[in-house]
């Protein structure tokens, strides 16, 4: 196995490279290379998958741990890259991979007209290539170097756009942002190695249990911090809804799917050192429930296509982190799994949805913002391949049996249940049935009901089967990869539970009785009920939504401005920030420069001093002589009358 | 026994005056060159009263050396001001001649 492992991230990279060098000469034909090179890693980590599942259990912890080759050496401090393939990484080379493949095809139908074809088709495999070596990595180094990748991907790709100013303001805004979490996380890794004397995973993990708790707090908190940044948490979750700004695949792709689970990964995989500090897990527990009914919150009102799955990802995010505080990591693996098909297919989806109407918009001559969702309403007519795929996808993020998210939800809920974390598991049902409620608010305004354009001039499409295609399968797996690998006995938890040996020691038999049927079943009926909401308010219009923005003017505007979050970091981070840039702005201009200046100033002004001194006329200079004479001879002559 | 010593000096130094005044006062080039002559004159004549005074020819022989030099100097002088005037400006007056003002 370990001979092809290397193909999984060479492939990619060599994509971007060829694609980047070449691109503009080839131009559509990057999409093929880009499209086989990841096909090729997807093919590796699918055979690295099977490799695991038929190896015994005992082998698969790590089944394979090796170096590609000596990286870092410097004194004490050595690097190897590597690989570390467990479970755990390969499940995300598995979501990375196939996701990645399947935006990749969705993006030749998408980015068909556009000028910047060849760039994406370079930034998209290179994205993939960053975050396939984060996964893979058997280093902390490795992995943060991944994730910079990642990071700078996220950056090229919300920034694609470039001429427009909002584009460019959110991929500044994302990079700023995750600077701030990339501190925490570089000060961590730096701590890891003071404490443990290496960064590699194996020999770290080895010696987990002989650190103190309070080294080994600091340490797992400041990784969080990094993980916060990435996963857009609170309280750094603020880029990813402006991050909607890119192209709708790369939304897909690295803000639904798989970079902003880098830090759900980070966490589960440094959870041998996370089980030891209990205030961490709390930390994590509590910032991912907060987060997840927080992002909830603003989703309920938004009424961009886009930022409703953008609160919906931070959401669910949350609901991943809340599972590895409530000490459920598994549970969270299997939502970050489940979560990457059907929002990705959500997000392609909506992608499917803007790309036809803004033709729509354009060729019926209307300005109308074709990503607002009050400018569109029965869609389903125009688009059926689409309306069916998203209704799957809402129905499987909703938590609707048999679908995945029901699996998986409700083994989070579950799990902080069994742990007697109550006030989470409310706060998780809760969220539920916001979760239910904003996505089939999303579904029936766009796709149901009677269209709210002008039916005679606006005719939208259904999308060519390159966009297609990848909505069919990607619904399609949101529907049965839940109940096929997740139904319990969990399938899922067997192939994962081997990763998770060190920290959470050999897995039990799990419980299947009574209480797990009941919660169960409240969970489905909370996303019924959720459901239902939106059904009445949207469909059968019997209550008003209005009306109720009207009875709660208040609360409604603290929603729909986003709890003013984004006005506070702008009042209490960004102006302060912007005044004291100013103020060394203003110290460079007036007391750096005026001194450089000064003394250019001052040496001219000497200059012109002595200047008037060179007369140019020979008397005055054969007077300077004579002085000079007199003056020499005098001093001769004192001196021979003071000395006698 | 002669003059004696200090009324050469004293002429001495009365011509040296005289030639420093004139290169210090007067504007007009040949006086002022001619002034300089004067000076060196005036050094030649303290030479040969020390030379006399002390009866040592080292100092006689020194006047011929200024009187060399000084020669060489008159030609080149008198030929760098004749091109100067002839070729820069039709004016004698050292104050003409200014390219070093500051």
């Amino acid at each position: 196995m370990t001979d092809y492992l290397w193909i999984i991230p060479a492939a990619p990279c060599a994509a971007a490279v060829l694609n980047g060098v070449f691109g503009k000469k080839i131009g559509k034909f990057t999409a093929a290379i880009a499209i086989t090179a990841v096909a090729a890693a997807f093919l590796v980590a699918l055979y690295v998958a099977a490799t695991i599942l038929g190896s015994p259990e005992e082998v698969r912890q790590p089944i394979a741990d090796g170096a590609f080759y000596q990286w870092v050496v410097s004194g004490d401090f050595k690097v190897v890259a590597g690989y570390y393939i467990d479970p755990l990484s390969s499940i995300m080379l598995l979501v990375v991979t196939s996701v990645s493949l399947l935006v990749h095809i969705y993006s030749v139908g998408y980015m068909a007209d556009d000028d910047g074809f060849w760039r994406f088709f370079t930034y998209l495999p290179l994205f993939t290539f960053a975050m396939l070596l984060l996964v893979l990595a058997n280093n902390l180094l490795q992995l943060f170097l991944g994730w910079e990748g990642v990071g700078l991907c996220s950056y090229l790709l919300i920034g694609f756009w470039y001429n427009r100013k909002s584009a460019t303001d959110a991929a500044m805004k994302a990079f700023i942002v995750n600077r701030v979490g990339d501190f925490g996380f570089m000060i961590g890794l730096i701590l890891v190695w003071l404490t443990f004397g290496s960064i590699t995973f194996s020999d770290v993990f080895a010696k987990a249990g002989t650190i103190g708790v309070g080294v080994l707090t600091m340490i797992t908190l400041l990784l969080f911090v990094g993980a916060c940044g990435k996963s857009a948490q609170i309280p750094l979750y603020t880029w990813l809804p402006d991050a909607m700004e890119g192209p709708t695949p790369v939304s897909a792709l690295i803000h639904a799917a798989t970079m902003v689970t880098a830090g759900v990964y980070m966490v589960a995989r440094m959870y041998p050192l996370f089980i030891h500090t209990p205030i961490t897990l709390g930390v994590v527990a509590w910032v991912g429930g907060i987060t997840a009914i927080f992002a909830a919150s603003i989703g309920l009102v938004q009424n961009d296509i886009k930022r409703i799955l953008a609160y919906s990802t931070v959401s669910q995010l949350g609901y991943m982190f809340l599972a590895l505080g409530v000490v459920v990591p598994m549970s969270g693996i299997f939502h970050l799994f489940t979560h990457a098909f059907f929002k990705g297919c959500l997000f392609l989806c909506a992608g499917a949805v803007i790309h036809s109407v803004e033709h729509a918009f354009h060729h019926g001559g209307k300005h109308d913002d074709p990503q607002d969702i009050r400018n569109m309403g029965g869609l389903r007519h125009y688009m059926p391949w689409t309306a069916w795929t998203f209704l799957a996808a809402c129905l499987a993020i909703s938590g609707i049996f048999p679908l995945a998210g029901f699996w998986s939800k409700d083994e989070i809920l579950g799990g902080a249940f069994d742990h007697g974390q109550f006030a989470l598991y409310a706060i998780g049902l809760v969220t539920a049935m916001m979760t239910a409620f904003y996505m089939f608010r999303e579904y029936f305004l766009v796709f149901e009901g009677q269209p709210r354009f002008e039916t005679e001039h606006v005719h939208p499409h259904e999308s060519p089967w390159w966009m297609v295609g990848p909505l069919v399968v990607l619904a399609f797996l949101s529907v049965v990869i839940g109940a096929a690998v997740g139904a319990p006995p969990s399938k899922f938890h067997e192939f994962l539970s081997p990763a998770f040996v060190l920290s959470l020691g050999q897995p039990e038999p799990e419980a299947f009785n009574a209480q797990t049927v009941a919660l169960m079943g409240v969970s489905l009926l909370i996303a019924i009920i959720g459901i239902w909401i939106a059904w009445m308010m949207y469909v059968r219009r019997a209550w008003s939504a209005e009306a109720l923005a009207a009875r709660f003017p208040r609360l409604y505007d603290l929603l729909l401005h986003k709890w003013y979050v984004d006005e506070l970091y702008d009042s209490v981070f960004v102006q302060p920030a912007l005044g004291f840039a100013r103020f060394l702005w203003a110290f460079d201009g007036y007391v750096i420069d005026g001194i450089v200046n000064g003394i250019g100033y001052l040496t001219r002004g000497i200059g012109r001093g002595l200047r008037t001194s060179e007369t140019g006329v020979v008397g005055n200079y054969a007077l300077g002589i004579a002085a000079g004479l007199v003056a020499i001879l005098g001093s001769f002559l004192l001196k021979g009358l003071v000395t006698g | 026994m002669g003059v004696p010593l200090n009324y050469a000096l004293a002429l001495s130094a009365v011509l040296f005056v005289t030639g420093l005044a004139g290169v210090i006062l007067r504007r007009n080039i040949l006086i002022i060159f001619m002034s300089i002559e004067l000076m060196l004159n005036a050094t030649n004549l303290q030479l040969i009263a020390f030379s006399r005074y002390f009866g040592n020819v080292n100092g006689q022989i020194f006047v011929f050396f200024v009187l060399v030099v000084a020669a060489a100097e008159a030609a080149i002088g008198l030929a760098i001001i004749v091109s100067l005037v002839r070729h820069y400006k039709d004016s004698l007056m050292g104050d003409d001649f200014n390219l070093l003002k500051g």
